[in-house]
C-alpha cells in the first residue's frame, strides 16, 4: 500500500500551495508582468511608428530633391530661351537700326542731290544770265553803240545759249 | 574527435554505473550493516518534511524544527514546533496526542483517547511550503523590482534596460512570444499571459532551487506530485474554462462519420482525452525532477557506501561519483530550465487548441 511520499496526496501541501500560488499569481499578474510585456509592447510599436516615419521621411526627402531637380531644369531650359529671345530682338534692333539708319542716308543724299541740282540750276541761270549780260556788253563794244537792253534780245541771247550749250 | 571519445567514454561510464550500481549498493548493504538502503535514503532526502535538515555533525543532527499545524478531532487547532512531538517521542509519549506515524511517512498522525489513530487536518508549514513561500517571495521581489524600473524609466521613448532588468526582461519576452503568443494566437494570448508567466518563473525558479544542496535550497517541491498535481490542475481548469463552443462541438460532436459518434466512441475518448493531457503534464514534470533528484542522490550515497566497503573502492567511487554529479548537475541546470519551458509550452498548446477558429468543412 505505501507509495512512497512523493506520490501520496498531501491536503497541507496543497492547502499552502493554492494560497502561495494564488498570491504569487495575483501580485505578479497585476504589479509584475503587464509592466514589463506593456512596456516592451509599447516600444516595439513606438519603433515601428519610427522606422515608418523613417521610411515616410526619406520618401519625401526623394520627392523633394527631385521636385527641386525639376525647377532647376526649368530655370535653366527657360533662361536659355530667355538669352535666345534677347539675341533675337537684338538682332531685329540692330537691323532695322541698320535699315534706318540706310534710308534716313538715303534720303540724305538724295536730298542733298537734289539740293546740288538746284544750286546747280541756280548757279547755271546766274551764269546764263552773267553771261548774256558779258555777250551783250562785247556785242555794244562791238557795234559801238548802246544796244537796248530789251526782252527781245534777252531772248534770242537765251536761244543761241541754248544753241551753245546744245552743241 | 577526441571530444567525441571523451563524450562517449563518459556515456559508457554513465551507462555502466546506472545498470551496476544499485545492485552493487544493496548486496553491500545487506553484506555489511544491512541497516541502509538506497531506496530508503533517496525517498527521505526526496520527501517533504516537518523540519529543515541542514547537516550532521558526527551524531549530532543539525536542523531546524518546523511549526506543525493540526487539527484535533475535538481539541481543535493546535501550533507548535515539531520539535515537541520528536522530544515526547524520545520519551516514548506522544505530544497533546500527536505524534509521527512510521506507517504514514511520518506524518502527524492524532491518537484518540480511546486508542484510535486518525489523520488530523494537517496545515504545517512543512519544508516544501518554506520553499514554497521563498520562491514566492525571491519572484516577487525580482518582479516588483522589474517593475519600478519600469515606471521610473521611459523605457518606451528614451533606454531600454540593461543589466539584471533587461535579462528578465529577454527572458519574460522569450516565453511571452515565442510559447505563449505563438501557441495560443496573436488574438487571445493576453488573458493567459499572466499566468502561464507565473506558472512557468515558479516551476523554474523551484527546480533552480532545489539543485542547490545547502539551506536554503534543495527541497524538492517540483518532484512532488502535490505540486505537479495542482499545476496541471491549473491548466486543466485554464483550457475548460476559457474553451470556446468549437473546442466542445469537437469533443462532443466531432466532425466524423454518424457511426462513430451514436455509440458515442469518439466523444468518450476526446472526454477522456480532457484527462490524459493534465495527467501527462503532472507525471512528466513530477518524473524528470524527481528522476534528477535521484540520481544526484544516489551517487552522492554511492560515496558513502563504497567507504564502508574499503578506502580504496571509496577513494575510486570518490573522484568518479564526484565528476559525475558536476556533470549532471550541468545536465540537471539544463532540466530545470527545460522542465519548466516544457510545462509551459504544452499548458499553453493545449489552451490554444482550446481555441479552435470556427471551420466550416
Amino acid at each position: 500500500m505505501n507509495l512512497p511520499s512523493i506520490l501520496t496526496p498531501d491536503f497541507g501541501l496543497l492547502f499552502w500551495m493554492l494560497v502561495a500560488f494564488v498570491a504569487l499569481f495575483l501580485l505578479l499578474a497585476k504589479f509584475g508582468f503587464p509592466a514589463i510585456t506593456n512596456a516592451v509592447e509599447a516600444r516595439k510599436n513606438f519603433i515601428d511608428e519610427s522606422l515608418q516615419n523613417a521610411r515616410a521621411a526619406n520618401e519625401k526627402l526623394a520627392g523633394i530633391q527631385a521636385e527641386s531637380e525639376k525647377v532647376l531644369r526649368e530655370a535653366r531650359e527657360k533662361q536659355a530661351e530667355i538669352l535666345k529671345e534677347a539675341a533675337e530682338t537684338r538682332n531685329a534692333i540692330v537691323a532695322e537700326a541698320k535699315s534706318q539708319a540706310a534710308e534716313e542716308g538715303a534720303k540724305l543724299l538724295a536730298e542733298a542731290k537734289k539740293q546740288i541740282q538746284v544750286e546747280k540750276a541756280n548757279a547755271l541761270l546766274d551764269i546764263r544770265s552773267q553771261v548774256a549780260d558779258i555777250s551783250m556788253q562785247v556785242a555794244e563794244k562791238l557795234m559801238g553803240r548802246e544796244l537796248e537792253k530789251s526782252e527781245a534780245q534777252t531772248s534770242y541771247i537765251n536761244d543761241i545759249l541754248d544753241d551753245v550749250e546744245r552743241k | 574527435m577526441t571530444h567525441r571519445i571523451k563524450y562517449n567514454l563518459w556515456l559508457f561510464l554513465l551507462l555502466a554505473f546506472g545498470l551496476f550500481l544499485p545492485k552493487t549498493a544493496f548486496a553491500s548493504s545487506e553484506e555489511h550493516k544491512g541497516e541502509i538502503n538506497v531506496s530508503e535514503f533517496v525517498l527521505e532526502h526526496l520527501a517533504d518534511s516537518y523540519e529543515w535538515h541542514i547537516t550532521t555533525w558526527g551524531n549530532h543532527h543539525v536542523s531546524i524544527p518546523l511549526p506543525v499545524i493540526v487539527k484535533g478531532e475535538t481539541s481543535g487547532w493546535h501550533i507548535f514546533s515539531s520539535e515537541r512531538i520528536k522530544e515526547a517521542a524520545k520519551e516514548g509519549k506522544d505530544y497533546q496526542g500527536f505524534f509521527f506515524s512510521p506507517q504514514h511517512h511520518n506524518k502527524v498522525y492524532e491518537r484518540l483517547p480511546n486508542g484510535e489513530v486518525v489523520k488530523p487536518w494537517d496545515i504545517s508549514i512543512t519544508k516544501n511550503v518554506i520553499e514554497i513561500w521563498l520562491v514566492v517571495i525571491i519572484l516577487l521581489t525580482i518582479f516588483l523590482t522589474c517593475a519600478r524600473w519600469y515606471k521610473k524609466h521611459d523605457s518606451v521613448r528614451q533606454e531600454a534596460p540593461k543589466g539584471f532588468v533587461g535579462m528578465m526582461e529577454m527572458l519574460v519576452m522569450a516565453i511571452h512570444d515565442d510559447v505563449i503568443k505563438s501557441s495560443i494566437g496573436e488574438k487571445l494570448y493576453r488573458r493567459y499571459a499572466p499566468y502561464l508567466l507565473t506558472v512557468f518563473f515558479f516551476i523554474f525558479t523551484n527546480n533552480l532551487l532545489g539543485l542547490i544542496p545547502i539551506f536554503p535550497g534543495g527541497a524538492n517541491v517540483t518532484g512532488n506530485i502535490n505540486i505537479t498535481l495542482f499545476l496541471a490542475v491549473g491548466t486543466m481548469l485554464m483550457v475548460n474554462l476559457f474553451g470556446n463552443k468549437e473546442y466542445w462541438k469537437e469533443i462532443l460532436w466531432p466532425n466524423v462519420p454518424l457511426w462513430l459518434k451514436i455509440p458515442p466512441v469518439m466523444p468518450v475518448i476526446e472526454i477522456f482525452g480532457i484527462f490524459t493531457k493534465p495527467f501527462a503534464l503532472m507525471i512528466r514534470l513530477f518524473a524528470n525532477m524527481m528522476a534528477g533528484h535521484a540520481i544526484i542522490l544516489s551517487f552522492t550515497f554511492v560515496i558513502f557506501m563504497t567507504w564502508q566497503i574499503s578506502t580504496t573502492m571509496g577513494s575510486i567511487f570518490t573522484v568518479f561519483s564526484s565528476l559525475l554529479m558536476i556533470f549532471l548537475n550541468c545536465l540537471e541546470l539544463l532540466v530545470a530550465f527545460l522542465q519548466a519551458y516544457v510545462f509551459t509550452l504544452l499548458s499553453s498548446v493545449f489552451i490554444g487548441l482550446s481555441l479552435p477558429e470556427h471551420h466550416e468543412d
